[in-house]
């Protein structure tokens, strides 16, 4: 990479990994090039967060599901997924209320990509993590407990 | 350098499965080394996806994402022999792209 | 009856049977967990790097491994390593995959042994060469049969030594491997330590090694398990590559043939 983009990206503004990929030919400018969402990121509870994210006051979805165990046995490696049967969803993000930043992760989805993706985060405790769904411009949520064991005595 | 992803993507009745492992510390910037000092934060910002050059995913991390990220997503679409890329960079600017064809 | 620690074992086994009906859901729970993570093993990503370090011409002779003898042959990597432990005449010893592989480095790379020993296992920011190629090596054998007969006298006096080993009560607390691990259903806390005097144990116990240690998030190998549980039967940690480990694994590694591999495992 050239120091000038190196530049560019520390300085947070610069052309993000979709600029890169688009001056690189990968993809065509005028797909989701949104920069990466500091605020979001940086932000210390799940109200601040939603806000960063434009979603004030979501509304809770039983059309939304969370897909995870009720027990993680290591904290650092927790698998979240987030479905949603909904037509049309245009972003998902997963939040986790305990964590010094909740935003873990956020996703575009293009048309024709389906509300259906699976991670794996960190959780430094038990806690609830939410699941965000953006549809028709509207926010949905929903949440469950994962309670975080660090396993017993020994190697 | 950084280490080669791990994708897997296969076609199955109009719909692609994508299974992406990434190699990368996902360094929090809160863990101390061994001689007390904090240990800076180094970890992957953004991953996109394109199948045949248009975008099917973008994702933003932050560092609560695991190391060695794993992500999975399925998009409508997508043949046999298509090809399926995906690239990610990180808060220090490094960044990889890999590309395989759906099976 | 000995020791705090049979105690500590039989109030786990009885103070956690008493919580039974929780405990089952927890178990489930943990089963879930450990599926989730299966797809997409992060020990995947060991493997394809493994792969690379076997094929890359590397090391003082600039040479790639693609030429290592894991007791196949040259080159002969499929169903190797659940063969392993076995003699090799070229070096007059009873080797694992570990061990053959770090001679291979030596004798074909030009590496030193200090030098590729060095980083036997990994840590958060220090990767191990070894562990990688011992993750390939072991892909290549699943799906595969474990098949240590101990036939050749050499590989018999191992297993002997390594069974009397895993019997033999030593250290300050009095352990034997056999003391966690010779009964059916023991456990300490939730973790069930296997009875790895049968065929069906040794099996769960060896086949899915090397593994994904989710409580360590990292990928260990054969070795690296059996020296630290020689850690937590508080005796004298033996050295990377002893004998003493290999003759371990051979008498494990015998009791569990038969047993099918499935590696790069997961475990907790
Ligand atoms: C103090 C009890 C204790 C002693 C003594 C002990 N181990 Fe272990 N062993 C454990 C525990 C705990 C585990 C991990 C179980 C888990 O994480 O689920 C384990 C795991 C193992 C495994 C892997 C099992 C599997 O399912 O993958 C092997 C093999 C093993 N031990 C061999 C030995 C040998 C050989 C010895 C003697 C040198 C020994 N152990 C001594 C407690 C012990």
């Amino acid at each position: 990479m050239n120091l000038q983009r190196r530049e560019a990206l520390k300085a947070g503004g610069g052309l993000g990994l979709f600029g890169l990929l688009a001056a690189a030919g990968l993809i065509t400018p005028g797909q989701a090039r949104a920069e990466w969402n500091k605020s979001a990121f940086d932000a210390k509870t799940i109200e601040e967060t939603l806000k960063a994210l434009g979603a004030s006051a979501p509304a809770n979805s039983a059309d939304v599901q969370i897909t995870a165990p009720d027990i993680a046995e290591n904290g650092a490696v927790v698998p979240v997924g987030v479905v949603s049967a909904l037509a049309g969803v245009e972003a998902i993000a997963i939040l986790i209320e305990k964590n010094p930043n909740p935003l873990a992760a956020s996703f575009v989805l293009p048309a024709g990509t389906e509300a259906s993706v699976q991670t794996r985060v960190k959780m430094g405790q038990t806690s609830d993590v939410y699941a965000l769904v953006k549809v028709g411009g509207q926010f949905l949520m929903t949440k469950k407990e994962i309670k975080v064991t660090l396993g017993g005595c020994g190697g | 350098m950084a280490d080669p992803m791990k994708i897997r993507a296969s076609a199955k009745d109009g719909v692609t499965e994508v299974k992406i492992l990434m190699s990368h510390e996902m360094e929090t910037g809160q863990r101390k080394d061994a001689a007390g000092a904090l240990i800076p934060a180094h970890f992957i910002t953004e991953v996109s996806a394109e199948h045949n050059g248009r975008q099917v995913l973008a994702a933003q991390f932050g560092t609560a994402v695991s190391k060695n990220p794993y992500l999975a997503f399925k998009f409508k679409g997508g043949a046999k022999g298509d090809k399926l890329a995906v690239s990610w960079v990180d808060n220090k600017g490094d960044k990889r792209t890999d590309e395989v064809q759906i099976a | 009856m000995h020791s705090i620690v049979q105690a500590a074992l039989a109030a786990a086994t009885f103070g956690l049977a008493g919580a039974a009906l929780a405990q089952g859901s927890t178990m489930d729970e943990i089963a879930k967990y450990r599926e989730m993570l299966a797809d997409g093993n992060p020990a995947e990503l060991l493997e394809a790097k493994g792969e690379e370090l076997w094929k890359k011409a590397r090391g003082p002779k600039n040479a790639s491994l693609e030429q290592c003898d894991m007791g196949l042959g040259p080159g002969k990597l499929e169903g190797a390593y659940a063969q392993l432990p076995r003699y090799f005449a070229d070096t007059k010893k009873v080797m694992d995959a570990e061990s053959r592989v770090v001679h291979c480095m030596v004798s074909l790379q030009g590496f030193k042994e200090e030098e590729v020993t060095r980083n036997w296992y990994s840590k958060p920011g220090r990767d191990s060469d070894i562990e990688a190629l011992v993750t390939y090596i072991g892909a290549k054998s699943n799906g595969e049969k474990i098949n240590v007969p101990a036939r050749h006298p050499e590989e018999a006096r191992m297993a002997k030594i390594g069974e009397h080993i895993f019997y033999r009560r030593s250290g300050p607390q009095d352990f034997s491997c056999a003391i966690c691990h010779g009964q059916e259903g023991k456990r300490i806390r939730l973790q069930e330590l296997g009875n790895l005097t049968t065929q069906a144990g040794a099996g769960t116990a060896m086949g899915n090694w090397p593994s994904y240690r989710v409580s360590q998030g990292a990928v260990w190998t054969m070795q690296r398990r059996l020296i630290d549980c020689m850690r937590q039967a508080r005796w004298p940690e033996p050295k990377y590559l002893s004998d003493s480990v290999i003759a371990l694994e051979v008498f494990l590694q015998k009791t569990a043939s038969g047993t099918v591999m499935q590696t790069p495992g997961i475990k907790r």
